[in-house]
């Protein structure tokens, strides 16, 4: 009897994410709902550039690899080419919330059909370590060695209590993957907002709060920890808007 | 032949472009091609077609990208301004070797620069324009009906060569209407295994990528897309040639420019002056053959453009600077007249070079 | 013969659609046409122009810089293109709105009060076609044929109702007789 065994929906290659780095767990939960809700062969994967911008290797569907902060704008291409296919970006805080804000929102306001993966680490991962639009404030990084200075550089962007405020998007939940509890809550989320593509309902964004060991300093435990600790208090957890679950509940 | 309509150049283009097969469109608002995504607008939903206005044109470049990698043919235009935006995502279109169509109906620059007619993006359609080693098609329509015949043809190329095909014209060619017959297009079908579509479960999944982190394996890459690129210059030159068997002058001249050169060239024979024209109809591939030729015919040539002489180059390397090339031009947004440009031509003749 | 015209006005006077009217029906009589506007901010209540070529020959550059015929339909127009008009052309001058006269002896000028002849026939939008029908009129090469099938290419097909008041407009130009 088989317990356990790699998503049908990897490739069967080796991933290049340092240790510890959770890149891995959030791949498998995509590649579990993909398996699940049986899109493979109809998926298609935008990767960006960022640590994840080689998951056109590890993802089994077609996958496009899209410049800096573009996925949203690619995925939308892709998506109004073949509009039966089901099209997800994958994509970093640097990528999601900085250089691609624009296109970020403007798919979420166009409740564009797609899923988009938002993986926040509050840190620029492969150019080794500098501030990200969501490093906490006094954070030390790279770029800000004296802590994030709100003064100098502003606040972090909260994503998802900004996109909710828009009327376009579905579907937008913070889900973390620093134990076992989260990381099944994730999934969840992950799964349905690839279901809600499917059923035509629009646009989902799952933002999953996530660690840099490397790049934060600490050990793959101990940056677990921290995240719960520091991350989970700025960026809390939970729906922050499910439009079917509004009309529902109007309906009511 | 169809029957001949008036149309805009801006809509001939988004016509024959729908000709073409073309059934997605993204673009965003600026002058003086606004009339292409106004047309489309209309068109798109009417056909099953997908116009959309992007939030920005880096947003619509990247839209084309996504679509040009699901293998269907796709377009987006703007002006100047709004190319230079574009072209972080033409630079990433030709490291993916996808096919796409792009129009640039260009505008006096730099900076925001004016909105009346020029021709200043010459350097950066047919050098570049983005980071990396790579070409486009570059187009460059001198009537309403080449803003048609020329799109239609771009599209092909396109596909063909797995490359993007950009239309470069000025405001005036947007803007002017002409007799124009828009006929049913044999759409040639281009194989495309390439593309992301879905395995459906029956293939190895496709990957669209330009990220390539191993040099030896970058540099083929290069070598090999070169290649292609060779291909494009020895079979899809295309120029005119205007009363060039006796001539002993050469005006170069593309889009309005060779428009308003024809009449001072015609003006010119009147007065028996030899002269004729090379008008480029592609600025890559030049036609530098017919040029080099026509070095050892001419005493001079004279290129007439709408910016500060950037085909001038192009124009001494074709003819291995075998002859005086002069310039004449006007920048800005203005157009020289024909009278420029015979006084010009009347001054080469008498040895002027200047 | 080619037929270089210079239609120029204030936006909103209808500029651009009677040099459509123009080109329209050159294309119907099998000439070779061109027809290019001024474009940008200005169409939006400033100065609008449009140049109109006409003639037998492949039209080479569509920007007509010396006009054979000038229509102004405002004084700055006058003011601005007049001088740019060939010798032996054709200057028509809306006299109801420019009542300054022609300073030149070596054009033909036709003084035509089209926005009172407009207002007075209850078409008052309708000057620049008066104009339209006295260019008709004075072009050697030009007549009163297909007018009407002209102004179906150019008039919008939910303004179709408008074809009559337009035809009356170009011939009470062509009738006109200073």
């Amino acid at each position: 009897m088989v317990v356990f065994e790699k998503p049908k929906s990897l490739c069967d290659v080796p991933l290049h994410y340092c240790p510890g780095c959770t890149h891995g767990i959030i791949h498998r939960l995509v590649a579990e709902a993909i398996d699940e809700l049986g899109i493979e062969g109809r998926t298609v994967g935008v990767a960006p550039v960022g640590c994840a911008v080689m998951a056109y290797n590890y993802f089994n569907c077609d996958m496009v690899e899209a410049a800096h902060g573009r996925a949203p704008a690619v995925a939308t291409g892709i998506k109004r080419a073949d509009p039966e296919n089901i099209v997800f970006s994958y994509q970093g805080d640097g990528d999601l919330a900085s250089i691609g804000t624009a296109e970020t929102v403007h798919a979420a306001t166009r409740n564009e059909n797609i899923t988009v993966i938002f993986v926040n680490n509050a840190i620029y991962g492969m150019t080794g370590g500098q501030m990200a639009p969501t490093t906490l404030p006094g954070q030390v990084t790279q770029t800000s060695p004296y802590g994030r200075d709100v003064k100098h550089c502003g606040y972090p962007v909260k994503i998802s209590e900004m996109l909710s405020q828009l009327d376009g998007p579905e579907y937008i939940e913070r889900v973390a993957v620093n134990n076992v509890k989260n990381v099944r809550a994730a999934k969840k989320a992950i799964k349905k907002a690839f279901q809600n593509q499917i059923d035509g309902k629009g646009f989902s964004l799952i933002e999953v709060i996530s660690s840099c060991p490397t790049n934060w300093g600490l050990s793959p435990e101990k940056a677990l920890k921290w995240l719960e600790e520091n991350m989970i208090p700025y960026y809390p957890l939970g729906v922050y808007k499910d439009r079917t679950a509004e009309k529902e509940a109007a309906a009511q | 032949m169809s029957e001949k309509v008036l149309m805009k150049g801006n809509e001939a283009i988004a016509e024959a472009a729908i000709l073409a097969g073309c059934r997605h469109y993204f673009g965003y608002p600026i002058t003086p091609q606004t009339e292409i995504a106004a047309y489309m607008a209309k068109k798109m939903p009417k056909i099953g077609g997908c116009f959309l206005q992007a939030e920005s044109e880096i947003a619509a470049i990247n839209m084309v990208y996504g679509v040009a990698g699901a293998g269907k043919r796709v377009m987006t235009s703007s002006s100047s301004p709004g190319i230079s935006l574009k072209s972080e995502g033409l630079s990433y279109l030709a490291g993916s070797d996808l096919p796409a169509f792009v129009v640039n109906v260009q505008r006096g620059g730099p900076g925001l620069g004016g909105i009346q007619p020029s021709q200043s993006d010459y350097f950066q359609a047919t050098k570049g324009g983005g980071h990396g080693d790579y070409k486009m098609i570059v187009l460059a329509p001198a009537s309403v009906q080449e803003m048609a015949s020329l799109t239609v043809k771009g599209f092909d190329l396109a596909d063909k060569y797995r490359m993007t095909a950009m239309i470069l014209a000025d405001g005036t060619m947007g803007q002017m209407m002409e007799p124009v017959s828009l006929s049913a297009v044999d759409v040639k079908d281009y194989d495309k295994p390439w593309a992301v579509t879905g395995t459906k479960m029956q293939r190895k999944h496709n990957i669209v990528n330009s990220l390539s982190l191993v040099p030896e394996e970058l540099e083929q890459l290069n070598f090999a897309r070169f290649e292609r690129y060779k291909e494009v210059e020895a079979n899809e030159v295309m120029y005119e040639e205007y009363l060039m068997d006796d001539a002993e002058l050469c005006v170069v001249a593309f889009g309005i420019a060779a428009r308003v050169s024809k009449n001072a060239i015609n003006e010119a024979r009147k007065a028996g002056v030899k002269v004729g024209m090379i008008r480029p109809i592609t600025l890559w591939p030049f036609p530098k053959a017919p040029l080099l030729a026509a070095a050892d015919r001419v005493r001079q040539f004279i290129s007439v453009e709408l910016n500060m002489g950037q085909m001038v180059e192009d124009i001494e390397l074709a003819i291995r600077c075998k002859k005086p090339v002069t310039l004449c031009n006007r920048v800005g947004g203005m157009i020289p007249d024909p009278q420029q440009v015979l006084e010009a031509i009347l001054n080469a003749d008498k040895g002027g070079n200047a | 013969m080619m037929n270089q015209i210079l239609i120029a006005g204030f936006g909103g006077q209808g500029v651009l659609f009677a040099g459509k009217f123009l080109a329209n029906k050159g294309l119907i009589e099998d000439k070779q046409v061109s027809w290019l506007p001024s474009y940008g901010p200005e169409m939006r209540g400033g100065t609008a122009n449009c140049s109109v070529i006409v003639g037998d020959e492949p039209v080479g550059s569509p920007i007509v810089n010396k006009p054979t015929t000038l229509v102004a339909m405002n004084l700055p127009s006058l003011k601005k293109y007049e001088n740019d008009v060939v010798p032996g052309g054709l200057i028509l001058v809306d006299s109801s709105l420019i009542a300054e006269k022609v300073d030149r002896d070596d054009v033909r000028v036709c003084y035509v009060p089209a926005t009172r002849l407009a207002n007075d026939a209850g078409f008052s939008t309708l000057a620049n076609m008066i104009l339209m029908g006295k260019l008709l009129k004075e072009s050697d090469d030009m007549s009163f044929d297909h007018t009407e099938d002209a102004l179906k290419k150019v008039i919008p097909a939910r303004k179709m109702n408008l074809l009559d008041v337009n035809l009356k407009a170009l011939e009470t130009g062509y009738g006109y007789a200073e």
